[in-house]
């Protein structure tokens, strides 16, 4: 029988023995994530963020929205009926780091582009209860009065790409411009930014003329979000998992 | 030899130089100049140590051993500290969502940047404090030898608490990578790889010049959580910065898979800090404090191979009914409920400690404190299990259920096995005979439990009811309630926590107090403990 006096004698076999133990749930639950092919769905229309949705979604990160707003619909009845489409893996494979989230003290905004107007969101990142009384919300004035800060963003593009997000030199190469086009719809560089990224919207988020500000960036994040995949072609059975 | 720590000393202050010379945001500026500030406070502590011709901590002990007991002291100081700390931002953040305005609408005030300062305060700061002081001080007595290293235990102390104060003052700056329990950015993930490697080094030397041939089963826990942990933050930490003097970076994985290891970090940060690292506490203080051996020499090795096995799979449960494919929820769900069993084993082995001893319950509040926390960690380990059920997952998931059950499991389980610990600690460090007052010990037991019973109970009925409230239909078939009439409904019940929680910071408070009038050597005027109110005590 094995003597487990061994293991309590010598500290380096103890040490190898506990990394063994702990490394096996991990191997098996985590690394069949990178190559069963039925991990993440075929969908149509997932692309890279555009410049202007990264940093609205850098800023959603430092404000810490993720820890009372989920973007992650379940398959239940409610969610549903409440929220639209459950979300699918494909809907998050550019996401670094997901933002699931895991608690709503907040509703989930999986699919909160297009439900409220730009107006709306402004109104409400100022002050949330000035539109939902009952909100818990903390409001967020500074943003519309924070110019935003993107002199690195082609940076932020190639760091992305580093870590898998296909980025191309081309989108590299314009990020300013494809980032300053967004939030003017008459400029000329919104065919080449469309061209870019398909389906992105273009328009003044913030609705104040001027330079860009942290609330376009935040604006143009929420406005997209849940928006790209085209379900009106996505067939649930064939990516049953 | 010992001139060649300045040489990483400064690096240190040229790393913190580079970083504010050519800082791309303010985070990375404050944090390079905090770098410097530290590296001059180091030099200083180096320069005046080597003047200091006594060893410093050195107290022989009865076995004529000199343990370094300075950086133990220092640590209890660190983690009364921290743990008020922690508790003041808890009550902070619980009030801002009972009364909102309480965020001021300021960047640095609202709760999205406060929630992370508090978990980290109270898990990192507070719990970190506890455990690499509990554990240097047990591997140092089950050793019967010296911690191994002559400044290398103080650079795990002071590295670890620049650890704190950079992941602090970044969370209010914004700097995070919005994983939770590992929010802090690249760099200062990197300083606190440095630090654990060292730590583990500590420790294992200390192991080394051991006399006693057995390793002693404390420390089969603390070496798991200190090897483990080193695994988890490594793997799921890896990013890429988006310049070497920014602090953004983008996290290497993404979507699904980032999910799933930020989860499989995450519930195991509870695991291995806050489980198997606090169990190791458990295993030398509740021994100590009752005068008995541990019940079952047999049980402990059962349990604690199988409580680390089983842990690591857990994490899928965060994520049930999400895009993870089901395979992984099911393995999740059914791992989480087989670990029912070695969580148990080790309740069992730490409450049966007390046979034959049960009659001090009432004559020393500090076994009551260590005995309640194994209780608490019982009640929480069996809550676990019942929540990783996706059935019971789909009405308790995203709501303050969790929140409720995570601390029942960190005000009841870690909190008061710390406070043992650290009323334990207080006297015999110090060299005092006695905590300065046990009434007060015993104040701080019945605060902190009614404040703990209610925190649970209010989020308890606030989450279920909230879950339940999400999924109701009308006759006609609509949904019954919009979102805002939920947040509505749980206003009372946020009060209710914010109330437990003044108590559960009322009573760390009174520990502060109380430890720092026994360090003084004071003693309070007071009725001997567990002696009937008119009873004479003889001699």
């Amino acid at each position: 029988m094995f003597d487990h006096s061994k293991l309590e004698k010598n500290s380096i076999l103890m040490v190898v023995c506990v990394l063994i133990v702990v490394s096996i749930g991990g191997l098996v639950e985590i690394a069949p994530l990178f190559y069963l092919e039925s991990t993440i769905e075929k969908v149509k229309g997932m692309r890279p963020y555009t410049p202007l949705e990264l940093l609205g979604r850098n800023i959603y990160i430092r404000e810490g929205c993720y820890n009372c707003h989920s973007q992650m619909i379940r398959p239940l009845r409610d969610e549903i009926e409440r929220y639209g489409h459950y979300s699918l893996a494909a809907e998050s494979m550019y996401d670094h780091p997901f933002q699931w989230g895991s608690k709503r003290t907040g509703p989930d905004l999986a699919r909160v582009g297009g439900k409220y107007s730009d107006d709306w969101h402004k109104a409400h990142l100022d002050d949330p209860r000035s539109l939902v009384p009952e909100s818990v919300m903390p409001g967020y004035p500074f943003l519309a009065k924070t110019p935003l800060r993107y002199g690195d963003i082609a940076e932020h593009l190639k760091a992305n790409r580093a870590v898998g997000v296909p980025y191309n030199d081309d989108m590299i190469a314009n990020a300013k411009a494809d980032l300053e086009a967004q939030i003017d719809a008459d400029s000329d560089g919104v065919d080449a930014l469309a061209e870019r990224y398909p389906g992105a919207k273009a328009r003044n988020f913030d609705t104040k003329d001027g330079a860009a500000s942290e609330l376009d960036a935040l604006v143009a994040y929420l406005q997209m979000l849940g928006t790209l995949v085209d379900f009106s072609v996505y067939n649930a059975d064939e990516n049953l998992r | 030899m010992r001139f060649l720590i300045y040489v990483p000393i400064g690096l240190c202050a040229l790393t913190g130089l580079f970083l504010t010379a050519n800082a791309a945001d303010t985070g990375i500026y404050v944090h390079g100049m905090i770098f410097v500030i530290a590296s001059i406070m180091a030099a200083f502590f180096v320069i005046k140590n080597s003047f200091d011709v006594s060893e410093s901590g050195a107290a022989l002990s009865g076995g004529g051993i000199a343990y370094n007991d300075g950086v133990i002291r220092a640590g209890l100081i660190a983690s009364t500290f921290w743990g008020v700390v922690g508790f003041l931002v808890g009550v902070t953040i619980a009030s801002q969502l009972a009364f909102p305005v309480l965020n001021f609408d300021l960047p640095w005030t609202n709760f999205g940047r406060l929630r992370p300062l508090h978990t980290s305060a109270v898990i990192f700061a507070f719990g970190g404090n506890v455990l690499i002081m509990c554990s240097f001080y047990v591997v140092q007595r089950t050793s019967q030898a010296r911690l191994a290293g002559h400044y290398a235990p103080w650079f795990v102390f002071w590295g670890y608490q620049l650890f704190i104060v950079l992941a602090a003052t970044g969370y209010l700056l914004g700097v995070t990578q919005s994983k939770e329990y590992a929010e802090p950015e690249w760099y200062i993930d990197l300083w606190l790889t440095i630090v654990w490697v060292v730590y583990l080094l500590v420790f294992l030397g200390t192991l080394w010049k051991r006399k006693e041939p057995h390793i002693y089963v404390a420390n089969w826990f603390f070496l798991a959580f200190i090897v483990t942990i080193a695994m988890l933050h490594i793997i799921n930490n890896l990013a890429v910065p988006v310049s070497f003097a920014g602090s953004k970076s983008y996290i290497y994985w993404s979507g699904v898979q980032d999910a799933l290891i930020q989860w499989w970090y995450g519930h195991n940060a509870v695991g291995f800090f806050l489980t198997a690292g606090f169990l190791g506490i458990m295993y030398y203080f509740i021994p100590k404090q009752a005068e008995r051996p541990i019940y079952s020499y047999r049980l402990s090795i059962i349990h604690f191979w199988s409580l680390i096995f089983l842990y690591i799979w857990a994490g899928p449960h965060h994520l049930h009914y999400t895009a993870l494919p089901d395979w992984a929820q099911t393995l999740g769900m059914t791992f989480s409920l087989m670990l029912w069993m070695p969580s148990w084993g080790g309740m069992i082995n730490g409450l049966m400690t007390l046979s034959g001893a049960w009659d001090k319950l009432r004559t020393d509040p500090v076994l009551r404190m260590l005995v309640i926390s194994v209780a608490f960690y019982g009640m929480s380990t069996f809550e676990g299990p019942l929540m990783a059920i996706k059935a019971v997952n789909s009405l308790s998931h995203y709501t303050d259920w969790t929140i409720g059950h995570v601390h029942s499991g960190a005000l009841g389980w870690v909190g008061m096995v710390s406070f043992g610990a650290i009323y334990y600690l207080a006297p015999r460090l110090w060299g005092r005979e006695k905590l300065y007052s046990l009434a007060m010990v015993s104040w701080h037991f019945w605060l902190a439990t009614f404040g703990i019973v209610l925190y649970a109970s209010a989020m308890w009925v606030s989450g279920i009811m909230q879950g339940l409230m999400w999924r109701a239909y009308d006759s006609l078939g609509f949904l019954e309630y919009s979102f805002a009439e939920t947040v509505d409904a749980m206003h009372p019940f946020y009060g209710i926590r914010v109330f437990g929680g003044v108590l559960y910071l009322l009573g760390g408070l009174l520990m502060a107090y109380n430890v720092y009038r026994t360090i003084k050597g004071h003693q309070r005027e007071e009725r001997p403990f567990g002696v009937p109110v008119g009873a004479t005590v003889q001699g």
